[in-house]
């Protein structure tokens, strides 16, 4: 018996049987592993642009900060944008009751064991907010500064917190996620006096060597060093959303 | 580890490339993975066996080419190898370098299996 196809002819008579039909083929493919993630992160982008909605990916290592960041950010400017966040986390809803206390609609996408955010998620998650009414989401990712850089969320900008506790070479050590940065914050530096090890100069070296050309802005959310810069950066990103979205219906 | 929810993506691909090619069976699949794509080549090969248990590809043998980390200089309009943590151009030392690879993650090929035409 053939051993390609299980028909009854065998050897060169194989070549010549109209019988004779292969039953392997190799479909040549090239398409990227994240196509049904990127096509749902695309849609989002689209709702999003539609809406002028900026949406904020934050990213880093648990603990970085970026919870108080969202409060000490929300606290000032949420009287200027109408914002929401979407929180991310392994278990529990307690950042999303922080974010909360601020007046801020919060949803708690909770993600079992899952390490990262993936865009059907953010997708389940805007049917609950009305985009119409809204200037600003900010997507607090999972704390896990590996997984969360593999997907698009249909964010126009990842930022990305590192905060001084956790040494100034985690560009070095996690290229992936940090090359993914639109925006680095390094953040806790009120904590630098007591460090002494963290050179911010050190982990912006480390960035560059990565091609990033991404802003880097040291901040302090509980003491307010900083912030202006980063609230600067986020009015900007919010008239670019506008002024794309004018330029594309003109 | 989020290897394990890539694999599940690529079964999701695969199932219906397969379904459409009316294929009974996978049996080869055929991966591109970099250095910079977040994925790591071991960890989808530990991954694959049990995202696939029950689906066409159970069993299918997963290949993994594995690519350099490649980057271009505008400034000396070259081509060089670099490291995950360092895309300077290894030539002139430039920071602003270009990614021409490294980060793929591809579904390159997939080797289906079709019913015979005709038994016997």
């Amino acid at each position: 018996m053939c051993q390609d196809c299980g028909c009854s002819l065998n050897g060169p008579a194989q070549r010549l049987a109209p019988l004779h039909r292969p039953e392997t083929q190799t479909l040549p493919l090239l398409q990227s592993l994240h196509l049904q993630n990127q096509a749902v992160a695309d849609d989002i982008r689209n709702h999003f642009a539609q809406h002028q909605v900026l949406a904020i990916n934050l990213m880093s290592s648990p603990g970085a900060g970026k919870t108080t960041l969202l409060e000490a950010t929300l606290a000032q400017l949420a009287s200027e944008f109408r914002c929401a966040v979407l929180e991310g986390d392994l278990e529990t809803d307690l950042d999303a009751q922080r974010i909360r206390a601020q007046g801020v609609p919060a949803l708690q996408i909770t993600t079992g064991n899952a390490c990262h955010l993936d865009a059907q998620m953010i997708k389940d998650a805007l049917e609950q907010l009305d985009l119409a009414n809204l200037d600003i989401v900010f997507i607090e990712n999972v704390g896990n500064l590996v997984c969360p850089a593999s997907f698009d969320l249909g964010q126009h900008a990842n930022v990305i917190l590192l905060s001084v506790t956790e040494g100034d070479d985690k560009p070095a050590k996690y290229p992936v996620m940090f090359r993914a940065a639109d925006l680095v914050l390094i953040s806790k530096i009120d904590l630098l006096p007591y460090l002494g090890d963290f050179d911010p100069a050190r982990a912006e070296a480390f960035l560059r060597r990565l091609a990033s050309q991404a802003p880097v802005m040291p901040l302090s959310a509980r003491q307010g060093e900083g912030l202006e810069t980063w609230f600067g950066w986020l009015r900007d990103q919010r008239r670019s959303v506008q002024t794309t979205l004018a330029a594309q219906s003109a | 580890m989020h290897e394990f929810s890539l694999c599940r993506a690529l079964l999701g691909q695969l199932e219906r490339l397969a379904r459409d090619q009316g294929a009974a069976q996978v049996i080869r699949v055929t991966l591109r993975v970099g250095p910079l794509s977040g994925a790591e080549p071991k960890l989808l090969r530990d991954a694959f066996p049990l995202a696939s248990e029950g689906s066409l590809a159970e069993g299918a043998e997963l290949v993994i080419e594995t690519v350099p980390v490649l980057v271009y200089c505008p400034a000396c309009q070259t081509d060089s190898e670099a490291s995950p943590n360092d895309l300077r151009c290894r030539r002139c030392g430039a920071a602003d370098t270009q990614l021409r690879g490294g980060d793929e993650l591809l579904l390159v090929s997939a080797d289906l299996r079709t019913e015979p035409a005709i038994q016997t």
